[in-house]
């Protein structure tokens, strides 16, 4: 099946591209990189093809990596419908989002190393998707935070990225921390990492070690996946370039945690306590980041924190055991969220680097095709059939609302937020008059051809690909209840979103400002996004680095560490002045020091040999 | 007689050798080491060496001293102002010296219980032939120049580089 | 009453003559007259070569005796011809002025 070349050929991408890369030229940059990633997508599908029904995994086993006592880790490849699912959605949102970048990123500096990177998250995310064991999974893992970083700071004579950067690796690294946990406990229960080991002894273990092993294992992706507490960095990785923002912090790499705790399917379904908190935390930060999109006014930061708060929708949907439904709104989402980055970096692009919503407005005259592409992921994000988000939303919280009727009420009102505050961007971006001082220019056709395909997939992407479905054969099943009444409920709920928006910023256009002032208190506490990353700074940042700094740097580094290495050279230096006192030019005392080590060698010599 | 002899010379050699070190003008402590070369000779000739008696009279002190002997005149050397010496050298430096010879004496007394015998014409060997004796010049020229001779040969490459290092050292600048 | 010498007595000649050379070499403020000592040092031990050569009844130790008589030779011509240079350079023969180092 030679599953590695998916994998690999990304892989050589950024070797070519990032050891060759500076002398190319333009063309052939692009070829290298795109046509790694289409390559790959390519190779995907004739996997597909060749693996029949698809009710059989395959598994291909490469090398032995760890041989170490118990522990035996191979680089293990394995695929079934699950992995075809992510490896589709990776691959061919990949190659639309790269395509994308070739004109998104024509003018900036740095034009072959964007590239490589973006080739080397493929590989890595590929790692991800397809490994075998807990610890390629983590390499893949690993490897992806490794590329937000790189990615986010790309811009890195600008402060803000790279503190940005920082920030994201920083805090994906307390989530890593918990998976790193995660797996100790696994090994030590179960003896293996292999998915396949571990899947079936799983059931065997106590509820306690399952449910201990599921907590960490969402540690790990509360961070990657940024749900609460650990979503602080998605917001700022805004500053970096936007289809890095559609590709990593939309489509693929946050939805990683995602992944992870759908694959550990087995070990959740005998943890319920685990899964109860995990739907509790994918409410919590679906509805927190919904409130907090409401007011902010950068146009990548709206869709950054409704990234945030869908992520919480897909891990509800976890929690509940609607894992087939999570994954379709995995999927769902991919389509309609990285359309809507890739249409607001192209609405940026238009006017030149305008991102402010302010300064926005009217450009649905202007930035056609934008506009019309957008227009489908608004359908889809708000819910509105037939359009793909409210497929698998509503499947979202019928599983909900079987689980928890509570989720389910908060699910809804969070649906119409979301609707609402889509809506306004899309209101503020393309209706009304345009507030701003630039001339705004379609972008050309390398960028609007995969946003119009993305609309595309996000009308139809719903109805056509039936995830559940297709995923029935790997998890659990599910008993949903056919309610026409939550479906309608929730239609509901979108439709009054976007009529509120559109009152607000629309038919009356002063009224969102007054709103705001009449509740400013409430205003600037969203605004402000919940001071949680200043809480953070003070509670967490502060008392870290400077206790770092005072104990770490200044008592052991340059007290003890440098003490004891200046100090042998004081001391050799000391004994050093000692012996100079014995070359006093003196030529008597040189004398009567030759006589003493005479005397000294022989007495040595007679004690050590008698005295022979 | 050979007793009588040993005690002779060696309490000439011992006087000479404390005025060598004891007397303030050089030329006097130069003489007193002539004194101490003669007595060692006749020693030698006890030990039945009597190459080595031989050469000691002709090189040590006849050219090795008399070199000395040049060289203070040359440079005038004056007797040595006395500075004055501690206490301590004074009342404890004799009797220590004394003491540690004591020991030196008892430990070689102990080395050599066997009690070898020094006897005018006691010295025999190995490579002799008849009729000649050990310490002359013929066993000695024998083995000189059989088993020895590298060293021999070495020897005379260094005094020819004493000899340039001296010429070189003592000649007077080129203007 | 002795009809020969012990050979020890020999040896403990030979080591009263060394320490009295030793002694001159530290005592003396004169170049001369540590130079001397040396000699008397390497007098001290020729003779104790020649007593073993006859305690152990080998022709080897007056070759030895012989080869430092040479070396003796030469060393005093050299140290002598030093000695010149020295009272050339600094006008003195004691020891303890000839030292231009600073403390």
């Amino acid at each position: 099946m030679q599953l590695w070349l998916i994998p690999l050929l990304p892989l050589l991408g950024f070797l070519i591209n990032g050891i060759f890369g500076r002398r190319f030229s333009k063309g052939l940059i692009n070829t290298v990189a795109i046509g790694s990633v289409v390559f790959s997508f390519a190779w995907v599908l004739k996997t597909i093809a060749g693996m029949g029904d698809l009710n059989s995994s395959v598994t291909e086993h490469y090398f032995t990596w760890i041989q170490s006592g118990a522990l035996n880790i191979g680089c293990d490849f394995f695929v079934d419908r699950l992995t075809i699912v992510m490896l589709l959605v990776v691959t061919g949102v990949g190659s639309l989002i790269h395509i994308y970048a070739i004109g998104y990123m024509a003018h900036e500096g740095g034009y072959y190393r964007f590239f490589a990177y973006l080739n080397l998250f493929m590989f890595f995310m590929l790692m991800l998707v397809l490994g075998a064991n807990y610890l390629l999974l983590f390499v893949g893992w690993e490897g992806v935070g490794l590329c937000s970083y790189l990615l986010i700071g790309f811009y890195f004579d600008k402060q803000f990225a790279t503190n940005a950067g920082n920030k994201a690796f920083i805090v994906n690294r307390i989530g890593d921390f918990g998976f790193a946990l995660a797996m100790f406990l696994i090994f030590r229960n179960f003896q293996s990492l292999d998915f396949a080991t571990v899947f079936h002894q799983a059931p065997g273990a106590t509820e306690q070690t399952l449910t201990l092993i599921g907590l960490l294992l969402m540690v790990g992706a509360c961070g990657k996946s940024a749900q609460i507490p650990l979503y602080v960095w998605l917001p700022d990785a805004m500053a970096g370039p936007t289809p890095v923002s559609a590709l990593i912090h939309a489509a693929t790499m946050v939805t990683a945690g995602v992944y992870m705790t759908a694959r550990s399917w087995v070990i959740y379904t005998h943890a319920p306590g685990a899964m109860d908190v995990i739907a509790i935390i994918g409410v919590a930060t679906a509805f927190f980041a919904a409130t907090i999109g409401l007011a902010q006014n950068d146009i990548k930061k709206v869709f950054a924190y409704s990234t945030v708060s869908q992520l919480g929708y897909m891990f509800i949907g976890v929690g509940s055991g609607a894992f087939g439904a999570a994954i379709w709104h995995l999927v769902t989402h991919a389509f309609f969220k990285a359309l809507l980055f890739l249409g607001a970096g192209s609405v940026i692009h238009a006017l030149s680097g305008e991102q402010d919503l302010r300064n926005m407005g009217g450009l649905r005259t202007k930035i056609k095709f934008t506009c019309f592409s957008m227009i489908f992921a608004w359908w889809a994000i708000s819910g509105i059939p037939p359009a793909a988000g409210f497929y698998s939303k509503d499947a979202i919280l019928a599983a909900a609302y079987a689980h928890s009727p509570a989720i389910y009420w908060i699910g809804v009102f969070t649906a119409g937020l979301t609707a609402f505050y889509v809506s306004r961007a899309m209101f503020l971006t393309f209706f009304g008059e345009y507030r701003g001082h630039e001339h705004p220019h379609e972008s050309p056709p390398v960028m609007w051809v995969p946003l119009v395909i993305l609309g595309v997939l996000s009308l139809v992407g719903g109805a056509v690909f039936n995830v559940p479905e297709f995923l029935k054969y790997v998890f659990p099943a599910v008993v949903e209840p056919e309610n026409h009444a939550l479906v309608m409920i929730s239609i509901a709920a979108g439709a009054i979103g976007i009529l509120l928006a559109a009152w607000m910023y629309v038919w009356q256009p002063g009224m969102a400002d007054k709103l705001a002032a009449a509740f400013s208190a409430p205003y600037k506490l969203i605004y402000s996004k919940y001071f949680v990353d200043e809480v953070y700074d003070a509670t967490v940042v502060k008392p870290v680095v400077g206790g770092s700094r005072l104990l770490l740097w200044k008592g052991i580094d340059a007290g003890l560490i440098d003490g004891i290495v200046n100090g042998v050279g004081g001391r050799a230096r000391d004994i050093g002045s000692a012996f100079r006192l014995l070359q006093s030019g003196n030529i008597r005392s040189y004398a009567a020091w030759v006589l003493f080590g005479g005397v000294a060698v022989i007495v040595v010599m007679g004690i050590a040999g008698g005295l022979r | 007689m050979d007793v009588i002899l040993f005690l002779i010379f060696a309490a000439i050699a011992v006087v000479c050798a404390i005025n060598v070190v004891v007397q303030t003008h050089p030329i006097s402590s130069a003489l007193s080491l002539v004194g101490v070369m003669g007595s060692l000779a006749v020693l030698y000739l006890l030990l039945g060496a009597e190459f080595i008696a031989a050469a000691q009279v002709i090189v040590y002190a006849g050219a090795i001293m008399v070199l000395f002997v040049f060289v203070i005149m040359l440079l005038n050397a004056g007797a040595e102002t006395r500075k004055g010496r501690s206490l301590m050298v004074q009342f404890l430096g004799v009797p220590l010296l004394i003491f540690f010879l004591g020991l030196a004496a008892y430990f070689v007394q102990r080395m050599f219980p066997d009690n070898t015998m020094v006897r005018f014409g006691g010295f025999t060997c190995a490579g002799m032939q008849t009729g000649e004796s050990c310490g002359g010049a013929e066993t000695v020229g024998r083995a000189l120049f059989t088993t020895y001779l590298l060293p021999f040969e070495v020897t005379s490459v260094l005094i020819l580089i004493a000899i340039i290092g001296a010429i070189v050292l003592a000649r007077k600048e080129l203007e | 009453m002795l009809q020969a010498v012990p050979i020890s007595w020999f040896l403990t000649l030979s080591a009263v003559l060394f320490s009295l050379g030793v002694a001159g070499f530290l005592f003396r403020r004169n170049i001369i007259t540590v130079f001397m000592s040396i000699e008397l040092m390497l007098n001290a031990v020729n003779l104790s070569f020649v007593t073993f050569s006859y305690h152990h009844k080998e022709v080897a130790g007056h070759l030895f005796t012989f080869f430092v008589m040479v070396v003796a030779a030469a060393e005093a011509a050299v140290g002598l011809a030093i000695i010149l240079t020295v009272f050339k350079n600094r006008a003195t023969l004691n020891i303890d002025d000839v030292s231009s180092m600073k403390n």
